[in-house]
């Protein structure tokens, strides 16, 4: 689905057949960030020789390539809810103040667990249950603005964004709380067969949401409403109703990754925790081909798309330079992967080779 | 009484029944003293939220104005305090490089089409890291200079103190009123607002103000770094972060509308002296926890937005009996 263009024509020959391809091949999304992501990587194996050397320490991978792997997940988490949301033409600039919410509320509860209580929902696997619903009820209450109230999706998510860490910080009053129960830890810092949990849990919900909107006509229907939900809704489309579906599942995506960065840490810090993660997961999926005008959709290119900016970090501790700078060459790279994926810039840069972007046109 | 004017009103009576409920509280809230620290204090962010007002009609947005109030400090601290430069070619050379900043990221959006949020938020990536990249400790500046701007301030007969800062302040807000209404560009930033392909149509230069726009929003953010430099003397990488958020917040509290086209400048000044009414109010009662202004900012917003809504519906305009223009902006969106 996302390799549309790469396979057109193929039967003709010679030149020709070479050329068309060629230009299919450009035009196509997944070459541009593949490219991106490849580059990038290829500056990193140049920075540090062992950089994809992958070994087995105390039953668990450690590497380079892991640690990308293992930092890129909450990411992915928001930037799957967040691709679907921008698909529908929206934009959700709360998830890093719901990963906040989230983390608080469920350390909240396991302290109250590890403090002796002992109602059924003060267990860990309830705890789990009631942060997701909680990231879900946060969803919705965005879903609820932008769908039946017809608020812009910036300024809607813009109040729970602003007003979401003043909440979190009311749960935990003020505080940054600290718990050692396994069961919450072990979603953030846990290692099955060598590879670290989160991992796991991005790749499942990755799986999971692109069989869901794939197989099944909702991914249709979010583009739909993207492209134009007023046309939607009069073709028969509920249109509110998928709105409110892609906030609630952009608000279960930022529990999970909250839940995971208050495992990681064994804490949950209402200022920090997730401080700036709408950005760089609005930025991954922008990165991935995903436009921000809504309509086409592209689930795997925005996770490569968190990959591309984690890798460029990875390289970035690896590399003598200076960690002040790391924001400097983010800014950079970022700017450099945007303009190669602009048609307009690469049309710009190529004006001695007119003939052949006039063609594409 | 015109129906774009209601949303100003709106905002000027939240902001008069605040200042009225602090002031029952408190009855310093009468007094020119805290006038002129609410003018003072939030004079830095308020000429960042002008800037932020014509980028909101044109339709865009931009998150790089904390980052460049951060640059901005640290860059006069370190030329000044340190390397012992002069403060006015400082301040040129400074307003110089965010003029060209903010121009950069104009033809980024105009040119490649690369949306604004996208395109700014490189700005703020870049900006911050060029703050680390000078200095990650905060300078102190010690010079002559800067203890005259200090002492340039008018007293009034209850002690009340109109400083240089709050006088920028208001300065830059009739120059924004007179360049948002009664010039050229003002009109063409409306109109790009309103209606991009209609003002193409009519012969707008899209691109010109397009990248005049964003070069003005980092001009007037240069200048407020510049007057946060003056007040506190020194300059330190790590303030404002997240400051585009209030900013953006006070914007539309302000009555200016995300979809571009409708606004106006003192919208946004009436929405930045409510927001700073709350926190002097929260400071002043200290019984109240900080983060209870971020639900307060939130309530807000969600009132005011709420209320902009119902005038632009058809029960508000029933209501009301007005409001064409609300509604085509929706509808050309």
């Amino acid at each position: 689905m996302n390799v549309e263009g790469q396979q057109a024509n193929p039967a003709k020959s010679g030149l020709e057949g070479i050329k068309t391809l060629a230009i299919s091949v450009s035009s196509s999304r997944l070459f541009w960030t593949g490219l991106a992501l490849f580059i990038i990587l290829l500056v990193d194996l140049m920075i540090s020789p062992n950089f994809f050397e992958i070994r087995l320490v105390n039953d668990r991978l450690v590497g380079s390539i892991v640690n990308i792997l293992d930092n890129s997940a909450p990411y992915a988490l928001l930037a799957i809810g967040m691709t679907l949301v921008i698909a529908t033409k929206g934009i959700d600039l709360s998830v890093g103040a719901v990963m906040a919410i989230c983390a608080a509320v469920a350390v909240t509860l396991i302290k109250q667990y590890e403090a002796g209580a002992t109602e059924f929902y003060y267990q860990p696997g309830f705890v789990i249950l009631i942060t997701i619903g909680v990231g879900a009820i946060c969803g919705l209450w965005n879903g609820i603005l932008i769908a039946f109230l017809n608020l812009q999706p910036i300024i809607a998510t813009l109040i729970l964004m602003v007003a979401g860490r003043g909440v979190a910080q009311l749960i935990t009053n003020g505080q940054s709380p600290t718990f050692t129960n396994d069961t919450l830890a072990f979603i953030g810092r846990g290692v099955v067969w060598g590879v670290p949990f989160p991992i796991y849990i991005a790749f499942v919900v990755l799986i999971f949401v692109t069989l869901l909107v794939r197989r099944t006509a909702l991914g249709l229907l979010i583009e739909s409403v993207g492209v134009n939900d007023r046309a939607s809704y009069y073709a028969g489309i509920q249109a509110n109703a998928i709105k409110v579906f892609v906030y609630v599942l952009s608000g279960v995506c930022a529990a999970i990754a909250g839940m995971i960065v208050a495992g990681e840490v064994k804490s949950a810090d209402p200022h920090k925790a997730g401080l700036f993660s709408e950005l760089d997961a609005i930025l991954a999926v922008v990165i991935g081909g995903t436009s921000l005008l809504g309509g086409r959709f592209y689930l795997f290119l925005s996770v490569m798309g968190v990959l591309i900016i984690q890798s460029m970090l990875a390289g970035l501790y690896v590399s003598t330079l200076h960690p002040t700078t790391n924001l400097v060459v983010k800014a950079v790279v970022v700017l450099a992967v945007l303009l190669l994926q602009s048609p307009e810039f690469r049309r710009f840069i190529s004006q001695p080779f007119g003939k052949l972007s006039r063609r594409r046109r | 009484m015109k129906s774009r004017f209601i949303p100003l009103l709106m905002t000027f009576i939240v902001f008069a029944a605040m200042y009225l409920f602090a002031y029952s509280r408190f009855s310093s809230f009468g007094s020119m003293r805290i006038v002129g620290n609410l003018l003072r204090d939030n004079a830095y962010w308020g000429i960042a939220a002008i800037g932020m007002t014509f980028v909101i009609i044109s339709g865009g947005i931009d998150l790089s104005v904390g980052s460049v109030i951060a640059f901005t400090g640290v860059f006069c601290a370190l030329m000044i305090g340190r390397n012992g430069w002069e403060p006015i070619p400082t301040f040129i050379v400074m307003l110089t490089i965010g003029t060209i900043f903010g121009a950069t990221m104009g033809m980024l959006i105009h040119y490649f089409k690369i949306p604004p949020f996208i395109a700014t938020l490189s700005g703020l990536f870049l900006a911050r890291g060029m703050a680390y990249v000078l200095s990650t400790d905060s300078i102190r500046i010690d010079h002559p200079f800067y203890e005259s701007v200090s002492k340039i301030v008018y007293i009034f007969p209850d002690k009340g103190r109109f400083t240089f800062a709050a006088g920028a302040f208001l300065i830059v807000l009739f120059i924004g009123i007179f360049v948002a209404h009664f010039t050229r560009f003002g009109r063409n930033v409306y109109a790009v607002g309103g209606n991009s392909d209609a003002a193409l149509l009519l012969g707008v230069p899209i691109g010109r103000t397009t990248v005049m726009i964003y070069a003005l929003s980092s001009f007037l953010a240069t200048l407020a770094g510049i007057i946060l430099s003056l007040s506190k003397q020194s300059g330190d990488s790590t303030i404002a972060v997240g400051l585009e958020l209030d900013v953006i917040a006070a914007v539309v509290i302000g009555g200016t509308l995300l979809t571009g086209g409708v606004g106006y400048i003192i919208g946004t000044f009436i929405a930045v002296m409510t927001l700073g009414t709350i926190q002097t109010y929260l400071t002043l009662d200290g019984s109240l926890t900080p983060w209870w202004i971020k639900i307060v900012i939130g309530v807000l917003l969600f009132s005011f937005v709420g209320l902009q809504k119902l005038l632009s519906s058809r029960r508000g305009l029933r209501l009301f009996n007005f409001g064409r223009e609300h509604n085509e902006v929706q509808q050309s969106a």
